[in-house]
């Protein structure tokens, strides 16, 4: 009796869907339209399945393009015109490299713990990919709707450090192991940052999921929306966010792990072919998760700029602020030189650490002055003042800022 | 202030970023097998021996007729990385003043070993080996395909003129003015044959 009236009514219901709504939900009903053909007991599965063979297929095609595009604005910033050989305007040429990794032999050192060896890129890129999983990338598009989505993602960008100290351990070889250790104690100084600068999203949401973050961000007044980068401790906590997100990934300026001019390539030096390209692979899908968790926790996630734009589908919203970002690595590594070691741990822990710690105070100050104008001006003076003030100690104390050399002069 | 230098420098790769896009002057580098810079007149790479295409001599190619080495070894002797083999010929032929000389019969050069010194070049006495321009040698082979021959190596005193122009003039003054002194001396010699049978004549008249 029950399932009589249904048959009928599915259909309706999807043609009363305004066009607006039809694209924005494009990639939810071509799932849902997708997993109808199957029988009612394997449809979860198939959709889940679905969900996660879209997500592995779209992120290495847009690591694809970001290699090509990454290596044309390097070149454009170095006044080159970067590589325009393979295909129009070279955008072949992640082809090209793709054949190239796949037919290089791919050589294990003979001490190397070959299984160890052969696991590592494996667990890296499969830490990465699991992170994409808790993501909101659209308007209900999310593949698993966690409660505890961002410590679930917490805790699977941590193991990718995993991965990278198996890669340096198990190749036997010095420069690898040294590469290795710089990465864990890099990675884990900056998941601190990484992790306080986020908390101040989660006191002012108090949900650890995802997708609330991103509703708690998609409302709008006078036409502009509530992102969290808009408030002086959003605005903070997403600069220390960055700057983390960066160490995170060891993208230039914090490249030292793979630095080539003292440890040849770092944790994959002795990683040829396949291997190699799977930590180039994972070191860019990392770069693209991390700047979608910082999407989603500062820059409104799926939500649009403007109310005016709210008509445009969210996951356009989303996938142009993760661009974005990544244009921003891009230009920061076309940029900036890489740090010292020491100078990249005094960075952590005695400047980065302490500003997240005062922000954690200040997003506290900022729910308890209530909805006036006073709490604008008193939490960003509090920033503003300790920034330059600890800013300027530094410096003066040699600290962080400019390179100085005792021998060397 | 902490992170003045970090915007200063965004700042300015940013400009170049989009700098690069309208203006094409800030574009320093060339697309290479498709846009050449010209060579500089003291560019060199390896050597090559100069034939005179005037020089007629002795038959076969022009390039063998033509060949300036007298084959006297002196680059042989003194080439740093030895990398110069010369046979001497059994013959000879006239060269540019119209003097019989040898020739080489065999002038090997192997561009694995040449360092590009020029010593050669600064001592040969008769203008007949300098230094080339050329540098897309890569070949397959890497033993033979190195080892550069007598006709491999011999180009005309035309394309020597064409990569080293100032040079190459000096050298062909240098050498008109021996070819002149080398001719007035057999003028001269004639000359003095001449009157003196001429003389003789005379005394026997």
């Amino acid at each position: 009796m029950q399932s009589q009236p249904k048959p009928p009514r599915q259909p309706k219901r999807e043609c009363e869907i305004p066009v607006i709504e039809k694209t924005d939900q494009l990639f939810v009903l071509l799932q849902h339209w997708l997993v109808s053909f199957l029988p009612a007991a394997m449809q979860p599965v198939a959709g889940v399945l679905l969900s996660v063979v879209a997500i592995v297929c779209i992120f290495p095609a847009l690591f694809a393009l970001t290699t090509v595009f990454e290596r044309k604005g390097l070149g454009r910033i170095q006044n080159r015109l970067g590589p325009n050989r393979v295909g129009p305007f070279g955008l072949l040429q992640p082809v090209a490299d793709g054949i190239k990794s796949l037919t290089k032999e791919d050589i294990v050192p003979l001490s190397a713990d070959a299984v160890v060896h052969y696991l590592a890129p494996v667990v890296l890129v499969v830490a990465v990919f699991m992170g994409f999983a808790v993501l909101p990338m659209g308007r209900k598009m999310v593949l698993v709707d966690l409660d505890a989505g961002l410590l679930f993602y917490f805790a699977m960008g941590a193991s990718t450090e995993l991965a990278v100290f198996m890669a340096g351990w198990s190749s036997r070889n010095k420069y690898s192991l040294l590469g290795a250790m710089r990465a864990v104690a890099q990675m884990i100084s900056y998941e601190v940052v990484l992790l306080l600068s986020s908390v101040t999203v989660v006191m002012m949401t108090g949900s650890l999921s995802l997708t609330k973050i991103v509703e708690a961000q998609n409302q709008y007044s006078w036409g502009l929306p509530h992102w969290f980068i808009f408030t002086p401790w959003g605005c903070a906590g997403f600069a220390m966010y960055a700057i983390a997100a960066t160490a995170e990934t060891n993208r230039s300026p914090f490249d030292l792990p793979e630095g080539e001019s003292e440890l040849v390539a770092g944790y994959h030096t002795e990683y040829s072919g396949f291997k190699f390209a799977l930590f180039f692979l994972g070191e860019y899908l990392a770069m693209f998760s991390i700047s979608g968790l910082g999407t989603t926790l500062f820059l409104g996630g799926w939500s649009a700029p403007l109310s005016s734009l709210t008509w445009v589908p969210s996951w356009i919203w989303f996938f142009t602020k993760l661009m974005l970002s990544i244009f921003v690595f891009i230009w920061m590594r076309g940029t900036l030189p890489r740090l010292r070691q020491d100078q990249l741990m005094n960075f952590a822990w005695k400047f980065i650490l302490p500003m997240c710690l005062l922000n954690l105070f200040v997003a506290g100050l900022w729910t308890y002055l209530g909805s006036g104008w006073l709490r604008w001006v008193i939490c960003s003076a509090i920033l503003i003042a300790a920034y330059a003030a600890m800013g300027w100690g530094e410096m003066r104390r040699g600290k962080i800022g400019p390179r100085s050399y005792r021998y060397a002069e | 202030m902490l992170g003045e230098g970090i915007v200063k420098g965004m700042a300015e790769t940013a400009k170049n970023f989009f700098g690069s896009y309208f203006s094409a002057d800030r574009l320093t580098t060339v697309e290479y097998p498709e846009q050449r810079i010209a060579s500089f007149e003291a560019a060199r790479v390896f050597p090559f021996l100069v034939y005179d295409a005037e020089n007629r001599d002795g038959g076969g190619p022009e390039w063998e007729a033509g060949l300036r080495c007298v084959a006297c070894q002196i680059c042989e002797k003194e080439c740093p990385p030895k990398c110069i083999y010369i046979e001497k010929s059994k013959d000879k032929k006239l060269d540019y003043l119209g003097k019989a000389q040898y020739y080489p019969a065999r002038f090997d050069i192997d561009i694995s070993v040449c360092m590009s010194c020029q010593i050669c070049v600064e001592v040969c006495p008769f203008e007949a080996i300098k230094m080339d321009t050329e540098f897309e040698l890569s070949t397959t082979d890497r033993f033979g395909g190195l080892l550069l021959d007598r006709e491999q190596l011999a180009k005309s005193n035309k394309y020597y003129r064409k990569i080293h122009p100032a040079e190459a003039a000096g050298v062909d003054a240098r050498l008109a003015e021996d070819k002149a002194k080398y001719d007035a001396k057999i003028k001269a010699a004639a000359d003095a044959i001449a009157a003196k049978a001429a003389a003789t004549a005379e005394e026997g008249v």
